[in-house]
């Protein structure tokens, strides 16, 4: 089937009221930034949407099958179109009702005529459409109300256009429509769920990662490479920060007394990751905690981590099953990459019994011995920034 | 000397064989190691399979290696039964299937299951009639091939896909060996539900092979053991085997349209020649795969000829290398009812890529001296 141009709906977009221009700007942008590998394609935004116009059917293809990952658009449809010439429209219409799926469908026919003069009244060329495609199809039924299929065919002066299907978007906002959080990156299953909840609500990210060499190694930080390069699909780059953190973890030890000391480890972490938010201007951070899961994230543990900074810390997941993330991180692609089974640097130090609702006070009190504020320093200033989406040279080339 | 006998087996790429040595040199660790150099291998053989899957139009979860197109037949047809028993025991077959599929289904006979062998004709082609009469409810595997490795016979598996998918909810295997990179071989252009292939029929390695499957479809492990292979084909994953035959894969599919229009020429060319012969019958039909050729000479044994041939430095065979050697017929020549003075005299000509417009011609010339000197004509 040859398409003309595709119709992009925002949905929640368009409730966005004086700010939608910016809204639909940005959209237009990672739109443009998502298929830079196409050749130049046609944009025009109206106010409550967006036509894509590519030049080649090939590129229509490619927008076909990669705009159901791009953030903002709730839903859009290939459009075909043709002369006024009423035998085009049969024709036309029969196409398009073809390349869809029909088995068991109902059916009915929308016109839409901007054009007055056309030779046909609404209603008149809608049963002459209707009749048409059911003489060719004899499988659908016609039903008025909420059809399977709603051929819809709109007569404009210059041509007509036709749609039928409807492809759901990604939903969400567009990415960087809502300014820029921190993601702490562990490597779990979690945290890339946590990042592509936000990224959908059109946050921009920087991740941040610990890792303890030689207690883990370099394969674990690798597998937060790949989650990071992972989140970078969805259309807007992302910076990892890797923070050494073997010095502190070994303080930590040292220092405080084994049953509070995974809480303390995890006030260290957002103590470094509100320092590198506030040098990299952005305003949040999130997490991938879930309420209960594990003994750091008991409603008592948040409150004695979350301590340390009056920084929103954002946790899309809070109330989240297990299994609900377990299939959201299948359908982003990030679950196979989570569970390769190296440690991280929290499953190393993990005491045999945390406690699980660790107090403020005493957590405070062990840890004002020690000043950890220079190991902070220097974990920070020390980190290594690396972005994604990475080129990476492939060492198999040549070998497939 | 002049090859004719690709379908018994083809020799590697050269290509393929850098593969296989830098493979082995540069990423031999075992792909379940959790050190680097075993995530490397995990990393560079699921490239493999997922290029392999690509072609088939299927996803990567539904690819296996196997050591070979016996291997793949085997664990197709067993992993399938021991999966689907409980639905029924029913099976269906033709009667010109490879040994790897009909020793399998005696196998399964032997274990109470019912199979069904239907007979081709003089083309050796099954009717797709047949097939539908013969479906039941019970029925949980039909099994047929789709090039015949003996006569080039093509069968209709998409017709046969369609059929079997409307009336019943048995999965369709079809052996693809003697197709693969020559004719369109993957999920979307025969409709079928499990595919086998062997990569030394294009130019692969031996001892390699494939099984894949759309998402539907499940399998009992055959093998068991460290559970590799997604837990149905357990033994340590043979990286380099598997990177070379996802190269000679894509290496044939890139020439794939080249070679056939070479095939169809060549074909027709010895089919004309042929024709001038009264004591030569031509076995593959007009619509048989271009690259199979099978004649028969009458009175005359097929060992004659292909001795006599290979004096003069041509390669062909007595119908298939897998039966040529056992001296009863063949069962797929058998099958095709031909008279008792043709049916020992049977030579089977393959082409491949190694082959050139001069050997053909070369062919020719050397063939028509031999008749002259044994049967006179």
């Amino acid at each position: 089937m040859e398409w003309k141009e595709l119709l992009i709906r925002y949905g929640e977009l368009s409730t966005k009221g004086r700010n939608r221009s910016s809204f639909t700007g940005r959209l237009r942008d990672n739109i443009r930034y998502a298929f830079a590998d196409l050749p130049k394609f046609q944009i025009i935004t109206e106010r409550d949407r967006m036509f894509i116009r590519p030049n080649e059917q090939e590129t229509m293809d490619q927008l076909i099958e990669r705009l159901p990952k791009i953030f903002g658009i709730q839903s859009f449809s290939p459009v075909a179109s043709c002369s006024l010439d009423l035998e085009d429209i049969k024709q036309t219409a029969v196409k398009v009702v073809e390349s869809l799926d029909r088995t068991d469908k109902t059916f009915k026919v929308t016109v839409k005529r901007s054009y007055k003069p056309f030779e046909m009244e609404t209603n008149e060329l809608q049963q002459y459409v209707g009749s048409h495609v059911l003489r060719n199809f004899p499988e659908i039924r016609v039903q008025m109300k909420k059809p399977d299929i709603d051929l819809v065919v709109e007569v404009r002066r210059e041509a007509v256009y036709m749609m039928a299907q409807v492809i759901p978007g990604a939903g969400g906002l567009p990415i960087g429509s809502n300014g820029k959080s921190i993601l702490m990156l562990s490597g779990g299953i979690d945290s890339p769920v946590a990042g592509y909840q936000m990224l959908k609500r059109g946050v921009r990210l920087d991740a941040i990662h610990f890792y303890s060499p030689p207690y883990t190694s370099e394969l674990s930080k690798e597998k937060v490479m790949d989650l990071a390069e992972k989140l970078s699909r969805f259309g807007a780059s992302v910076k990892l920060h890797i923070i050494p953190f073997t010095a502190i973890q070994q303080e930590i030890q040292r220092q405080i007394p084994s049953n509070v000391s995974m809480t303390t480890t995890r006030r260290m972490m957002l103590r470094i990751t509100d320092l590198v938010r506030e040098e990299t201007g952005a305003l949040a951070i999130i997490t991938g905690e879930s309420l209960g899961q594990v003994a750091s994230q008991t409603l008592e543990s948040l409150t004695a981590i979350n301590a340390v900074t009056p920084t929103p810390v954002l946790r899309p997941l809070i109330a989240f099953d297990k299994l609900d993330i377990i299939k959201i991180a299948q359908e982003i692609d990030t679950y196979e990459v989570s569970i390769r089974p190296y440690e991280d640097c929290c499953t190393i130090f993990t005491p045999a019994s945390p406690k699980t609702k660790p107090k403020l006070e005493k957590v405070e009190f062990y840890e004002s011995f020690k000043s950890f504020e220079d190991l902070i320093a220097e974990a920070v200033s020390e980190r290594e920034i690396m972005m994604f989406p990475k080129k990476k040279q492939d060492k198999f080339s040549g070998l497939l | 000397m002049y090859y004719f006998d690709h379908s018994a087996t083809t020799k590697p790429h050269k290509e393929v064989l850098e593969t296989f040595v830098k493979v082995n040199e540069e990423f031999y660790a075992n792909p379940a190691s959790i050190h680097e150099l075993g995530v490397e291998a995990n990393t560079l053989l699921s490239r493999a399979r997922k290029q392999i899957a690509d072609m088939l139009g299927t996803d990567e979860t539904r690819v296996i290696f196997t050591s070979g197109g016996t291997e793949s037949n085997h664990f197709a047809i067993h992993g399938l039964a021991k999966n689907l028993q409980a639905r029924g025991k029913h099976i269906i077959t033709s009667s010109i299937e490879h040994p790897s599929v009909l020793e399998s289904l005696k196998q399964l006979e032997l274990q109470g299951f019912e199979i069904e062998v239907l007979p081709v004709n003089e083309k050796g082609l099954i009717s797709v009639e047949d097939v539908k009469s013969c479906l039941r409810k019970d029925t949980i595997m039909v099994s047929i091939m789709h090039i015949n490795n003996e006569l080039g016979s093509i069968q209709p598996i998409k017709d046969l896909a369609n059929i079997i998918h409307q009336n019943s909810r048995a999965v369709f295997h079809v052996d693809a060996i003697q197709s693969f990179g020559k004719y369109p071989v993957s999920f979307s252009s025969l409709g079928v539900d499990v595919l086998t292939l062997s990569a030394h029929k294009f130019n692969g390695l031996k001892g390699s092979g494939i099984v894949a499957w759309k998402d539907y479809v499940s399998f009992e492990p055959v093998i068991v053991g460290g559970g590799q292979e997604f837990g149905l084909r357990s033994g340590t994953v043979p990286v380099a085997q598997a990177v070379s035959f996802a190269k000679a894969m894509r290496l044939t599919f890139e020439n794939q349209s080249v070679m056939l229009s070479k095939y169809v020429e060549w074909n027709e060319k010895i089919r004309s020649f042929l024709q001038g012969y009264r004591n030569v019958r031509i076995l593959s039909s007009n619509q048989a795969a271009a690259h199979i050729l099978t004649i028969s000479v009458r009175n005359l044994k097929g060992e004659i000829l292909v001795n006599a041939l290979q004096t003069r430095g041509i390669i062909v065979s007595t119908s298939s290398a897998c039966s040529s050697k056992q001296t009863k017929t063949s069962h797929v020549i058998k099958s095709i009812g031909l008279s008792d003075d043709y049916i020992r005299g049977v030579i089977r000509i393959s082409f491949g890529t190694s082959n050139t417009d001069q050997q053909i011609e070369h062919f020719i010339e050397n063939f028509s001296t031999i008749m002259k000197q044994v049967k006179g004509e």
